[in-house]
């Protein structure tokens, strides 16, 4: 009779046909091929967005100039800083979802419950950042004016060489202008709404400053965005079409509209597999407290979500590369 | 999996470590150095490494090289692709060490491509 016993266990850990490929289980492999498919994906994301960059290599926005931003310093310039504590966060919930899955291993309930808390509660922290990274950029912070082109015309101050933000310099002008709406017009149509501050407001407030110039799109020799001379930009301003305050997919006040296209593509997708991670992760905490997997006799389950928060973080870490550092 | 199949040693068994938890926190910590390495780098831009080498700056070189080298901890480490058969980790990293450098490679020259033509031709792009 023992000897049954012994052969039903090894039974169960056997796929259909008898045997056990890569000595790995069905599920365990299932997983690493879906991540390598889905690394795929990403790969197409990113590369597109090298092709992007790579096309327009002279007029490309600088990331250290967009993504300035860390919470509770405000007008502080702060680079770089908030994405590093994110990277910090999410490296830090895949070490104790790796220690949940050794824990698993020892059969440690009580462990692999702490652990995959600290877990959740590390991807809902990177989640809400996340967020908050994107309603910033989103919100925009200087405006800008757009030309007929596409390009964008931002402005800076000579006197102590830094951005101008188009609200602090505009003149109002009382125009008769308003947002056009369905159901006072012939047609059935209607517009977004419009801009604070008209495009004539922005030209006469330039107009009037004379220590203000246009940064271009342009990037120079030595790797910063090209000034206009006083002259250059007074000519200049009369292409200006719009004007672009914050981003989304069709206007971005940061120079080429690409870049944030691909930006709410990519960390948007990256950040929904964040949030099914999370999710995913709850329901695996529920079952451990449930004691489903003790039951089962192994925590395999645990060991493959783990795979898919690992592969999370890992595609952060080339998100994060691309995006911020490069 | 139980403990003895896990293989502790990493930098190609110059750290060996005790446990598999030891192993974990040492991968974290060098993990973390390399991202404050790269963080650092970010931040204040040595004068020396914005050269161009192979047309790209130096130092976007060194983001992309230890990037991979974070991967390459992060897959073998906390994915256990160390302690997997050879078969296994095989079909997980040659299709992708096959795929995305060949991807890169056609995009990337397209778009310096199209860079050229759009730089030099006789259309402009800036009205």
């Amino acid at each position: 009779m023992e000897v049954t016993t012994n052969t039903q266990v090894n039974e169960r850990e056997l796929w259909g046909g008898g045997a056990k490929p890569f000595s790995a289980s069905y599920g365990k492999i299932m997983m690493w091929f879906f991540i390598v498919s889905d690394a795929l994906t990403f790969t197409g994301f990113l590369v597109s967005y090298g092709f992007s960059r790579f096309k327009n290599i002279n007029s490309w926005p600088i990331a250290d100039e967009v993504f300035t931003h860390f919470p509770f310093l405000h007008g502080i310039d702060a680079p770089m800083y908030y994405v590093a504590l994110m990277t910090f966060i999410l490296i830090f919930s895949s070490v104790t979802m790796v220690l949940a899955v050794d824990a698993g291993h020892h059969m440690n309930k009580s462990k692999v419950t702490f652990y995959m808390l600290l877990t959740i509660i590390g991807g809902a922290i990177f989640v809400g950042s996340q967020a908050w990274e994107w309603k910033n950029f989103i919100k925009g912070e200087y405006g800008a004016l757009e030309t007929k082109g596409g390009q964008i015309l931002q402005f800076v101050n000579l006197e102590n060489d830094k951005r101008i933000s188009i609200q602090d310099f505009a003149i109002g002008i009382n125009s008769e202008r308003k947002t056009h709406k369905s159901n006072i017009g012939l047609w059935y149509q209607n517009e977004k709404t419009l801009p604070k501050i008209t495009v004539e407001e922005v030209k006469k407030g330039f107009l009037a400053n004379p220590n203000l110039t246009i940064r271009t799109e342009q990037i120079s020799e030595n790797g910063q965005k090209t000034l206009l001379s006083r002259d250059e930009a007074i000519y200049k301003i009369d292409d200006a079409t719009g004007v672009v305050e914050g981003a989304n997919l069709i206007h971005n006040e940061y120079g080429n509209r690409l870049f944030a296209d691909f930006f709410f593509f990519i960390t948007g997708f990256h950040g929904f597999h964040v949030f099914s991670g999370v999710v995913i992760n709850i329901i695996i905490f529920f079952n451990v407290i449930l004691g489903t997997y003790e039951k089962r006799g192994h925590y395999e389950m645990v060991e493959k979500v783990g795979l898919y928060w690992h592969f999370v973080d890992l595609v952060w870490v080339f998100v994060f590369t691309f995006f911020y550092l490069v | 999996m139980a403990e003895g199949q896990h293989k502790l040693a990493i930098f190609r068994g110059l750290l060996k470590f005790k446990s598999n938890q030891q192993k974990i926190w040492g991968v974290l910590i060098f993990l973390s150095i390399v991202t404050t390495i790269e963080v650092g780098l970010g931040i204040l831009k040595p004068e020396v490494l914005m050269t161009s080498f192979l047309r790209m700056k130096l130092l976007n070189w060194i983001f992309i090289l230890l990037t991979i080298v974070k991967a390459y901890y992060i897959a073998w480490d906390f994915m256990h692709i160390r302690d997997e058969r050879s078969g296994l980790k095989n079909s997980i990293v040659l299709p992708l060490v096959i795929l995305i450098p060949y991807l890169i490679f056609i995009l990337i020259l397209e778009a310096d491509y199209i860079f050229d033509v759009m730089d030099i031709g006789f259309v402009s792009w800036n009205f």
